[in-house]
């Protein structure tokens, strides 16, 4: 049994390789970190992490492009209901669609669209690029022992489309960035982070050690 | 909240610091892999790396660099350097760069911008800007974009070109002032102004800083949402925490988590 870290060509892999592993290594966790392009790999996995960097529907038809990969990970988180984490594109594709260049459905997994952010005063930038704090909406086992909140710890974001989720029970941090910004979402055995974990320091590696020892 | 950002830039040639990085604890001050993992717990925000080897041979080398620190290191890093194909990009992504740094290639092929965009998304495509004033004296103020270290001068207006690349869709601009990179002066504020205030995306104010204070007035007067410096923490001037500090005490939202 693995932890498969998906590779569809879409961004920095290694750090999220590099940053498991080191968390795997502190808690003692018994399972490899395995990066990973293969269907059979995924669905017998132990713990499935979907990366993603750049446009959503680039990163959507790269993954759809690996032989068996949909359907593989429908299984993995519909069926098996084994711990899934998105990051960034990763986690925006877990929603019903995304407006990025044009309309594409994502997994449908936690109802909502992702669009573009468009701030109401130009002194806000897009992208919403650098480190923020987070407010929590609801708690989850995986922000175990993370400080929230404005004195909190910051995550590292770099994005120009937010998640806007329909249901509020399936938050469970927002960043305020010209108002609150969709960053962490979760339901059932799925969690997503807007932010880069393997690029947030001490929440990151945190948070990620925390995803390992998730049972839900 | 958003907090500025404090990017340390490492130049790296041949795989080597350049002019080397004093800190007390590091055995090889001349390894850039050490210098990132000491900025990383020292709490920096991001990371550079400027890869200014000069044979071609070599040019591979910085890609281990990469490899090594994102081993090490976990915040973002951003390489830039001699960037002239999609492949430059793609080799430093899957090394482990977050965001690369393009230059001269963008001045010379708006295209590469764009092409590069639609490849790794505009986040990761940062667009260095070298400018100078050459405006006369007493004139409005006009700034020209300049390649090769401030050497070449294009005829390109810096103002017009950080629009035109944005228009692309970089995801953000490294403004160098050639006029003051090097002088402890601090920043061109006029030129940082200029170009933040005609953008949306974010602006990493470079070239001239020499004193705590400069870093304040990049982002207050400048209106940069990050600020970039070398030889000061390189040579233990200031710590990048008594940077945050100061920034934080003349009332700028800083991250100084421990």
């Amino acid at each position: 049994m693995t932890v498969a870290l998906i590779d569809y060509g879409a961004g920095n892999l290694r750090s999220a390789e590099k940053g498991l592993e080191r968390v795997a290594r502190e808690i003692g966790y018994g399972h490899d970190i395995v990066l990973t392009r293969d269907a059979e790999v995924v669905r017998k996995a132990e713990r499935v992490v979907l990366p993603g960097d750049g446009a959503f529907p680039f990163c959507r038809r790269g993954l759809a492009a690996l032989p068996g990969m949909d359907e593989a990970l429908r299984e993995f988180v519909e069926h098996r209901g084994r711990p899934f984490l998105g990051i960034c594109v990763g986690m925006q594709l877990l929603a019903t669609r995304g407006v990025e260049h044009e309309e594409i459905d994502g997994f449908g997994w936690i109802e909502g669209v992702v669009e573009p952010i468009e701030p109401s005063d130009a002194s806000f930038k897009v992208p919403h690029m650098g480190w923020n704090t987070m407010d929590a909406v609801n708690p989850h086992p995986v922000m175990d022992g993370i400080r929230l909140g404005p004195d909190g710890l910051h995550a590292y974001f770099l994005h120009s489309y937010a998640f806007s989720t329909k249901h509020h029970r399936d938050l469970v941090a927002t960043a305020d960035y010209d108002g609150p910004r969709t960053a962490i979402v979760a339901r059932d055995n799925i969690f997503g982070t807007q932010f880069h974990p393997e690029k947030s320091q001490t929440l990151g590696l945190r948070l990620l050690a925390n995803f390992l020892k998730w049972s839900p | 909240m958003l907090k500025a950002r404090v990017i340390p830039c490492l130049d790296v040639k041949d795989g080597r610091v350049v002019k080397g990085v004093n800190f007390v604890d590091l055995v090889d001050a001349g390894d850039p892999v050490q210098a990132a993992e000491a900025y990383d717990a020292a709490g920096a925000d991001e990371l550079c790396f400027l890869d200014i080897t000069a044979s071609h041979e070599n040019r591979g080398i910085i890609l281990d660099v990469v490899r090594r620190t994102a081993e090490v290191c976990f915040m973002p890093v951003t390489v830039g350097g001699g960037i002239r194909t999609l492949h430059d990009i793609r080799n430093l992504m899957e090394a482990g760069a977050d965001k690369v740094s393009i230059n001269s290639a963008a001045v010379k092929d708006r295209q590469f911008v764009a092409d590069a965009v639609r490849k790794v998304g505009g986040q990761s495509v940062v667009i260095a800007i070298d400018a100078k004033r050459v405006s006369e004296p007493g004139a409005p103020p006009k700034w020209e974009v300049f390649t090769h270290g401030g050497r070449n001068r294009t005829g390109i207006d810096a103002i017009g070109y950080a629009r035109e690349v944005v228009g692309l869709g970089a995801g953000e601009l490294l403004l160098t002032s050639m006029d003051r990179d090097g002088t402890k002066a601090g920043f061109d504020l006029d030129l940082t102004r200029a170009v933040a205030d005609a953008v949306s995306v974010p602006v990493i104010a470079s070239g001239g800083v020499g004193t705590l204070d400069h870093l304040v007035e990049g982002i207050r007067e400048g209106h940069a949402s990050a600020v970039l410096a070398a030889s000061i923490f390189h040579f233990g001037t200031y710590t990048i925490r008594q940077a945050k500090e100061h920034m934080l005490a003349s009332g700028i939202p800083m991250r100084l988590d421990s």
